[in-house]
């Protein structure tokens, strides 16, 4: 119980002093735009830096990288079904707030060790934190229950990544990571988070932006359809009955 | 080879979309039905978002619809007449079916309900259609001919058109009923409504097989390129890379399925047809029973 209290204070105590710049973080990314063509098949995106310090490596416990990439939240519906006159269907639903459309999180060792419950709290790393859910109704006893599903149905979409042995740090100093971006990707900004972390604590952060978009065709007709829809429909329709015709008319020739 | 889609926001094999296109464009231009009921689960199977899966079906109907059309047309197998009757009922349906489908949405539940219609319907019709033209190869086979007009209660109602092409001299009032009740069935359940109009003309209208094909894909043109309008102002949920794979497809195995159909005879096409409607009816009511494996969806809060 005091244990648990003074790691509390500590954090508010952390929470108050600022971040001590002894370590600093360089960063490279072999990609800062990922652009989305036709034939765009996910992404790979290298994040690699180095730790910059005046000073000699610190004693006591050794460094750890955790790397996280985040893409656009969006409110969801999570809806349980449920057996009712024999046939099975939607009962109770939990709105969760925030949900990235996609989170990866990536750490040189196991999550637990190189990161303390209190710095996942504050700094929202780890899946089920990054995930923001208040308003369950009040019948819904087991609301967690649907933040794990939306978890678990998202992981094995590949939408949401945990790599405990994602980031190689070499000597303290360089470090390296791979982010497999899926096929099924959402535009927007990408927050790409990088903490250095010893026995737990974070010390150094950093953070930039990649940014993902649709190019080419992908873009002009995702415009047009938000923009000019009544065109973008009539133009779908067209298409359709222009192939229609084309078909019948080389049909009819090769029958000739 | 992969083909990322614009809409729907996935990365999709599409030689598995010219695939999918193309056995539904056969069954169109076999049995006159809009393969709605078809592309529909077959897209949400691959992964498509259901909304795009839905606006996106009905742009492609309408080409294998149109293309099944144009090879009727040549064949002289299209009631016009009919065809237009039924499509005015059908208009005045499908506005009806969206104010519906509306109400239902914000009672909550429209999934189920839309799983339900099409169990029942599906399961009904096809039944109905199997156990007749069961009876009647056997007859046929058996020597016996089945009469060929019957007159009922529809014969005596007012109105009446004489519509050349199918040989049928009745009030328009039935035609009418039936385009309107499919137009309200098409908007609710999301399809062009050809396997609910297709028996009904043959069994509540008596039209001849032959015409019916033709004649029902002429009013599926007109209600899924309506339909397709609509999803796409409204909703922004068509799209056009995913349509054009499915359509090419499509529009290839439509001609197929045309040529197809002209050499079983009639009965056969029936039955093949029952077959088809039973086995999807059988499989929606599966998933209905079953317990899934995941209990648990994920929708987007509006």
């Amino acid at each position: 119980m005091m244990g648990r209290v003074f790691v509390i204070l500590l954090a508010c105590f952390a929470l108050v002093a600022p971040v001590q710049a002894e370590e600093d973080i360089v960063l490279g990314l072999n990609q800062t735009e990922v652009s989305i063509s036709t034939n765009f098949n996910g992404s790979e995106i290298i994040i690699f830096g180095a730790v910059k310090r005046e000073t000699p490596i610190p004693e006591g416990p050794e460094l750890a990288v955790v790397v996280t990439v985040s893409g656009p939240s969006k409110a969801v519906v999570v809806r349980r079904k449920e057996r009712k006159f024999g046939i099975w269907v939607n009962t109770d639903s939990v709105e969760v707030d925030r949900a990235p459309s996609f989170y990866a999180v990536a750490t040189s060792g196991p999550i637990h060790e190189v990161l303390s419950r209190v710095e996942d709290l504050r700094y929202k790393i780890s899946i089920p934190r990054a995930i923001r859910s208040v308003g369950a109704p009040m019948e819904v006893m087991d609301s967690a229950a649907f933040t794990e599903a939306l978890i678990r149905i998202r992981t094995r979409a590949d939408q949401y990544q945990l790599d405990e042995d994602g980031v190689t740090v070499d000597q303290q100093t360089l470090f390296r990571a791979t982010v497999q971006l899926p096929a099924a990707l959402v535009e927007g900004r990408y927050n790409t988070r990088i903490f250095l972390t010893r026995g737990g604590e974070v010390v150094a952060q950093y953070e930039t932006l990649i940014d993902v978009r649709k190019v080419g065709l992908e873009r002009w007709l995702y415009n047009l359809s938000r923009e000019q829809s009544l065109i973008y429909g009539l133009l779908s329709l067209a298409i359709a009955i222009s192939a229609g015709w084309l078909a019948s008319a080389a049909f009819g020739l090769i029958r000739r | 080879m992969q083909i990322y889609l614009p809409i729907a926001e996935i990365s999709v094999n599409a030689f598995l979309l010219l695939g999918l296109g193309g056995i539904v464009g056969i069954l169109s231009g076999m049995f006159g039905v809009g393969g709605g009921f078809l592309i529909t689960p077959l897209l949400f199977f691959i992964g498509i978002p259901p909304a795009v899966a839905v606006a996106t079906g009905a742009n492609q109907i309408v080409a294998s619809s149109f293309s099944a059309l144009l090879a009727h047309l040549k064949r002289k197998t299209v009631d016009l007449r009919m065809g237009s009757v039924l499509l005015i009922g059908g208009l005045v349906g499908a506005a009806g079916g969206v104010s519906i489908f509306n109400y239902l949405k914000s009672l909550g539940q429209v999934d189920l309900l839309v799983n339900l219609c099409y169990v029942i319907f599906l399961g009904i019709i096809g039944a109905l259609m199997f156990i007749e033209s069961l009876n009647a190869l056997y007859k046929t086979r058996s020597g016996k001919r089945q009469p060929r007009k019957k007159h009922t209660w529809i014969h005596k109602l007012p109105f009446k058109m004489r519509f050349r092409v199918t040989g049928l001299y009745i009030s328009v009032i039935p035609p009418l009923l039936v385009g309107a009740f499919v137009g309200l069935l098409a908007a609710i359940m999301g399809v062009g409504g050809g396997f609910i109009m297709v028996p009904a003309m043959i069994y509540l209208l008596g039209m001849p097989t032959k015409v019916v094909v033709g004649t029902s894909l002429f009013q599926i043109l007109f209600v899924t390129a309506f339909t397709t309008l609509l999803h796409a102002t409204t909703n922004y949920t068509v799209d056009i890379v995913l349509a054009v794979l499915l359509l090419v497809g499509g529009v290839v195995g439509a001609q197929f399925g045309t040529t197809l159909g002209t050499k079983l005879k009639a009965e056969q096409l029936r039955i093949l047809l029952a077959l088809l409607v039973l086995i999807v009816c059988g499989k929606l009511a599966l998933d209905l029973l079953l317990q899934p494996s995941e209990l648990y969806s994920i929708g987007f809060s509006s």
